[in-house]
């Protein structure tokens, strides 16, 4: 105990801090961070990564179903306005335009270029890319390795990566960004290991943090999706949006408690896996919205040809988007149709009365899913239907960004992947994550470094560094304070509350007690109290990591009650409807100059007439 | 409810020590859950790395009642019932604290093994063109989560900590990733047998017993690059014909 406490008040006095200096620093080393730290040490800028934890081991090793792009391989009928349109419908027409363009426009060469750094996607008979259906897309679009897209995707770029001049950071943790005046000059950090400070001045900082799972309880997320760098962006002054916008995976693990919320990819249906009640229908056939109608199949056996590749025939109602199949599943286990463990069962098994090999079949194309059930729960799913229920999984929302550029509303601070906000509008198709890592990453690794170019080194006063040190070091001081939390206790209070007021059934009144719960969720933050040393220290690391999942989970709720209407992600049983109010508007979230989180409506944006066409062209 | 035993290393100035503690085990639960819950209720500070908790990251490896494992995908009903449980870090890593090891000498060796490099592409467009039965091999390789528990339990590196002359098993699947690649025209064969030691490898096969994703690391990935060696270094008629053929 002396020990430990010689060593904090050292700190605090002496506010001992290592610095380094970099023109581009990248705050996340999944997928985005990684594709932006490479192609700005391609500018030939002095680049580094923080890595949260060990490099290679970000969330996007948990992508599963693949990496969306019109390549054309698999259905020649693809291109990239058909990639566009799909985009822009399933996040119902409220997501920047310009970066659904970009986006389906540059997603092949991103996935190209993959290819030529290593990685060995699945092929086609002609040795080409194989590409996969899914959910909302209407040609099979996704270059897939298996179930395990994301290993490949992040080792490939961590492969990669580690040629190239770049100085990574593993195990470091950013609390803080840093500013001079408006602008954004650096971070504050620390490093696990040892709890020593660090201080990283840098032209351009590019958030690339993921997402926010972990601020429910049932979540398909790593460890790390805790919402840090959406709310970093935020303290620095940074705008959010479409933070009301959370996806709920319509397929998530049940059981056994203990993996509850682990995704099963919606691969498995793209592959002919089926969903039933209790009483063993296809509820999906019972409720097809209008949106999708034309292109939605109500026959089973032309489900099941679409799934095995006949161009003609139409998709089955399971691969409706997520945010749709999510909330049917929720009415079949509400109206007491679920399964034994609150779930309803999705069925790859049934396939072997289509084809003779079916349970070597299914190994093959889902063996991670083959081995997540057969260890993790028991089931053998070439032989029986999972048990299944919707899991957060992904924030449409997230920090405000220029569509070509990726620059936030703060100068010198960039954001891109998930805690990035306006591709998916307000809900994304499965695959259209990785490729966003990758279109965006590439455009804020290159803008930061041509901002970082044209511009001079900042500097942070003391002042600064001084009132961010003391703030992290505080919960050693509050150890034996009458009021002192246990940080996991709080954490684990809040991802109840949120799962249960601010999940995927929405209403005012709890939304209303939601708000007022968090306050004291901050309060609360604001005592948590961590005892022992600062070499890792996992009580510490929660203790401030509280504060960023507090301000996320605020953003979240306070965006929710004001759009009032159902879209998308965002479904209000007070407003089951769409609005055409809220169709033209984005919610906003800023801090002001008090320091209090405020919400306004904004219009969205105009888009361009041509790419208007080519949506009416397809409707 | 069963409320079991843990015997958790802890780290001390002095080195460190198994403590106990007692946490309650509900049905489906794995290590890392019990681990969990006694971070939360009995030891905030208790250090263990983790991220997905899902088989896929591959960071939570630590030795569970001796064997080298993923704390995630290890259930407590696999557990000896009625006995402790003992969970320690893995013993081929210096330790950092209590569960948690320093694992960079991993990410040094991987750095000094030469990159992929393709052919020219095969089409005009840049592509090139594949068959899946030419990739299902490299596949195999590329499924490795870096857990490094094939490292852990490689007698070269745990016993004799020869980290410094011997890659280890990751290396050689990674290595064998590369060679076997279709589209890779590098030579790595140099490198094996010389700062990658692929020799201190006698095939015990320890690694592929542990290796959480079932990669055939002895037989897919080491036999075959050893045999790559061989043919290159140590195969008489080879070596005359390269001799003649230059």
């Amino acid at each position: 105990m002396f020990y430990g406490y010689l060593d904090r008040l050292e700190d605090i006095l002496m506010a001992s801090y290592e610095t380094y200096h970099h023109d581009v620093l990248v705050i996340g080393s999944g997928g985005a961070g990684l594709r932006a730290a490479i192609e700005a040490s391609v500018a030939g800028v002095s680049v580094a990564v923080i890595c949260r934890s060990l490099l290679g081991k970000a969330h996007t090793v948990m992508a599963e179903g693949g990496v969306a792009a019109a390549l054309a391989n698999v259905d020649d009928r693809d291109s990239w306005k058909v990639h566009f349109t799909d985009t822009m419908r399933g996040g119902q027409y409220l997501n920047n335009w310009r970066m659904a363009e970009l986006h389906a426009k540059e997603a092949p060469d991103r996935v190209r270029e993959l290819e030529a750094w290593g990685a060995v996607f699945d092929r086609t008979d002609d040795g080409k890319i194989l590409q996969r259906n899914f959910g909302g897309h209407k040609y099979p679009r996704l270059a897939h390795v298996g179930d395990r897209t994301g290993l490949e995707l992040i080792r490939t770029l961590q492969d990669y990566a580690i040629h190239q001049k770049i100085d990574v950071y593993q195990e470091h943790t950013i609390v803080s960004l840093l500013k001079e005046g408006e602008k954004v000059v650096g971070a504050f950090g620390y490093d696990r290991e040892k709890g020593l400070f660090k201080v990283f001045h840098a032209k351009a900082v590019i958030m690339a943090t993921g997402g926010m799972g972990k601020i429910y309880k049932i979540s398909s997320n790593s460890g790390d999706c805790t919402g840090g760098g959406i709310s970093l962006a935020y303290h620095a002054g940074a705008e959010l949006i479409d933070m009301e916008f959370v996806q709920f995976h319509p397929t998530g693990m049940v059981w056994p408690p203990s993996v509850r919320g682990l995704l099963i990819t919606e691969g498995v249906r793209g592959e002919g896996g089926v969903l039933r009640n209790k009483q063993g229908r296809r509820f999906m056939f019972d409720d097809i919205p209008e949106l999708y109608k034309g292109q939605t199949s109500t026959d089973e056996e032309e489900g099941w040809r679409y799934t095995q590749g006949d161009k003609n025939a139409k998709r089955p109602p399971e691969l409706l988007t997520r945010d749709h199949v999510a909330r049917c599943i929720t009415r079949e286990i509400k109206e007491g149709r679920g399964s034994p463990h609150g779930g309803v069962y999705l069925d790859i098994a049934w396939i072997k009365e289509k084809i003779s090999n079916a349970s070597e079949h299914i190994k093959r194309k889902l063996p991670s899913m083959y081995h997540q059930f057969k260890e993790l729960a028991g089931v053998d799913i070439t032989k029986e239907p999972m048990e299944v229920g919707p899991t957060t999984h992904y924030i449409m929302g997230g920090v405000r960004v220029d569509a070509d550029t990726q620059m936030t509303t703060v100068p010198g601070l960039f954001a891109a992947g998930e805690c990035a906000a306006g591709l998916h509008g307000a809900n994304r198709l499965g695959g259209n994550s990785l490729s966003d890592l990758l279109v965006f990453g590439k455009r804020a690794g290159e803008h930061a470094a041509v901002y970082a170019k044209g511009t001079k080194a900042g500097s942070v006063d003391d002042k600064q560094l001084e009132e961010i040190a003391t703030w992290v070091l505080s919960p050693f001081e509050r150890e034996s304070t009458p009021t002192a939390e246990n940080p996991f206790q709080v954490q684990s209070d809040l991802q109840e509350e949120m799962q249960k007021l601010v999940g995927i059934v929405r209403v005012e009144s709890e939304l209303n007690e939601a708000i007022e719960k968090i306050k004291a969720f901050r309060e609360r933050a604001g005592h948590a109290a961590c005892g022992g040393n600062r070499g890792f220290n996992p009580g510490w690391h929660t203790a401030i990591e509280l504060k960023h999942m507090v301000t996320v989970a605020e953003a979240i709720a306070l965006a929710a009650r004001e759009r009032k209407e159902s879209r998308g992600g965002h479904f209000r049983e007070d407003y089951p409807g769409k609005s055409e109010v809220f169709a033209k508007i984005n919610v906003s979230i800023q801090k002001d100059a008090a320091g209090n989180m405020v919400v306004k409506q904004v219009p969205k944006l105009k888009i361009r007439e041509d790419l208007q066409q080519i949506i009416d062209e397809m409707k | 409810m069963a409320k079991v035993v843990f015997n958790i290393w802890r780290t001390n100035p002095s080195g460190g020590e198994f403590r106990a503690y007692e946490t309650d085990i509900t049905e489906g639960m794995v290590v890392l859950d019990a681990v969990h819950q006694i971070q939360a209720e009995h030891a905030n500070d208790l250090a263990v790395r983790w991220n997905c908790k899902a088989g896929k990251c591959g960071s939570c490896s630590a030795e569970i009642n001796g064997h080298p494992k993923l704390m995630c995908m290890t259930r407590m009903s696999d557990m000896p019932e009625g006995k402790p449980v003992s969970i320690q870090p893995m013993k081929a890593f210096p330790v950092i604290k209590d569960l948690v090891t320093d694992v960079s000498v991993n990410y040094r060796v991987k750095k000094s093994i030469k990159k992929f490099k393709p052919r020219s592409p095969d089409a005009p467009d840049g592509t090139w063109r594949m068959a899946q039965v030419d990739i299902d091999r490299v596949q195999e390789f590329r499924k490795c989560i870096e857990c490094f528990l094939c490292q852990d339990v490689c007698h070269v590196l745990r016993e004799h900590a020869l980290h410094d002359k011997f890659a280890g098993p990751r290396h050689m699947v990674y290595n064998a990733a590369l060679e076997m690649h279709p589209l890779d025209i590098e030579d790595r064969t140099g490198d094996l047998k010389n700062a990658h030691g692929i020799g201190f490898c006698n095939i015990t096969k320890c690694c592929t017993t542990v290796c959480p994703e079932n990669i055939h690391i002895t037989d897919n990935a080491i036999i075959p690059l050893k045999e790559r060696v061989a043919d290159k270094f140590y195969d008489p008629l080879m070596k005359l014909f390269r001799i003649f053929s230059k």
